[in-house]
């Protein structure tokens, strides 16, 4: 008997339905049923970010959601964030400021930086710092993460 | 490939009937933070995870002044330290969901999550028991309800019974003149798993402490209260000899492990110095 169920959830503004196995978490539907490769697997126990996401609003570890619970859900990936002609602030900034090296990170701080941004327009470094706690970078050692995070809030990209 | 089935119920009802039919390798859903892991990596024999959130009972969050704050047992860290009057009222409770986990994790997880992965160092548990927070079960023989203090039973074990889950957690109001407050202490800033935690509710009339719970966490198969060190601190007001009898008996009190986060010596001499701080951040918030 197969366990398979189609969830359907907007993704990234996109009415999208995806098969997934029941056992599967959310990170393995959206990239696999979804296409949605910007969400990265890290440590897949919520630990490192990579796989951040934003679910109805909230910012999560889509490796610890079940797929099978998103039915009629809002989730928005990596992939949701620039529009169609230009890159998000943030992401500009993240070039600008070299705020990444190997990049596996990257999607995740994104989208946790967004929803920093979303709800506090100018946070202070430790705002920032503290809000970005559960995404981890092995490559830049945060600063230059942070500045870009600040360079976005004060639109200077 | 282990099968891992998800049922989604609308009821308390349709939950405990889920979780009987299901049996022992079925547990209930809420942030999934812990389960999701533990039910994934097979590290238990779960195969059926029961998604409670779709409960109304299970997502609230209500307080008021007479019959103080209900929590669902499902309700994210999130929407609890957003609440005014959770951060009026009941401030330990912000020290507590603020740093479990990341943004994230905070995005998921609930403090029914928390007490019922009865893990010994649980960062909301201390914090239960000092406030005198009860559980209110919902099962085949209907409910009942248990003193936060009296739920877990050792590491990952609890006195919930086959078919029961936890439906709601009841914190009552704050007593005139109290304050509480809730610490841990973690080798880093954010994100780690408790070397010791604690937690301090105090209660003043006039100068004197009138009443007081102590609860320290991570030093034992269970979080504890410390009835010793409360004693030290009633009927007399704050002294710095009162604080080091209270410091000394969660010291005692303490039998912790020695693992890879602490020495069965740092963790004693952890537990006194968060048991002063605590009572020191709660006679502040007392004093308003």
């Amino acid at each position: 008997m197969s366990d398979k169920i189609i969830v359907s959830a907007t993704i990234n503004d996109e009415p999208t339905d995806m098969l997934v196995s029941q056992r599967d978490s959310l990170l393995e539907a959206l990239r696999a049923a979804a296409g949605a490769l910007g969400v990265k697997e890290g440590c897949n126990d919520g630990n490192c970010g990579a796989c951040s996401v934003m679910l109805d609003g909230r910012l999560v570890n889509s490796c610890l959601v079940m797929a099978a619970e998103v039915e009629g859900s809002e989730i928005t990936t990596v992939e949701g964030i620039a529009d169609a002609d230009h890159l998000h602030p943030l992401q500009q900034a993240f070039l600008e400021e070299a705020a990444l090296q190997c990049g596996i990170c990257t999607p995740g701080f994104l989208v946790a930086a967004k929803a920093l941004l979303d709800e506090n327009p100018d946070p202070s470094e430790h705002e920032i710092r503290y809000w970005l706690a559960g995404n981890l970078c092995r490559c830049t050692g945060y600063d230059k993460i942070v500045r870009a995070v600040q360079q976005a809030a004060a639109g200077t990209t | 490939m282990q099968e891992l089935r998800y049922a989604k119920v609308g009821s308390v009802d349709d939950a405990v009937a889920a979780l009987q039919e299901g049996g022992p390798t079925a547990r209930v859903l809420a942030g999934g933070t812990d389960i999701i892991v533990q039910a994934r990596a097979r590290a238990r024999d779960i195969d059926l995870l029961v998604d409670v959130k779709g409960i109304d009972e299970v997502m609230q969050l209500s307080f008021d002044a007479d019959g103080g704050l209900t929590v669902g047992a499902a309700t994210p860290c999130y929407q609890i330290y957003g609440d005014a009057a959770v951060r009026e009222h009941y401030p330990a409770l912000i020290d507590c969901t603020t740093l479990i986990g990341g943004t994230g994790i905070q995005g998921r997880a609930s403090l029914g999550g928390n007490l019922c992965n009865s893990s010994p160092s649980g960062d909301s548990l201390p914090v239960m028991y000092v406030l005198e927070a009860t559980a209110e079960l919902a099962g085949p023989g209907g409910r009942r309800t248990v003193p936060a203090e009296d739920f877990c039973t050792g590491p990952g074990r609890n006195v919930m019974q086959p078919g029961e889950f936890l439906v709601s957690l009841h914190f009552p109001p704050p007593a005139p003149n109290s304050g509480a407050a809730f610490l841990r202490f973690i080798p880093r800033n954010e994100m780690d798993i408790a070397v010791v935690n604690a937690a301090t509710q105090l209660r003043f009339d006039g100068d004197a402490v009138s009443w007081a719970r102590v609860s320290i966490g991570a030093t034992a198969p269970t979080p504890l209260l410390v009835p010793e060190a409360a004693a030290a601190l009633v009927g007399r007001p704050l002294s710095d000899e009162s604080i080091a009898a209270a410091a000394a008996a969660s010291k005692a009190a303490a039998r912790p492990i020695a693992d890879m986060r602490g020495s069965i010596k740092q963790r004693k001499h952890l537990a006194a110095v968060y048991t002063q701080r605590t009572i020191a951040i709660a006679a502040d918030r007392a004093r308003g």
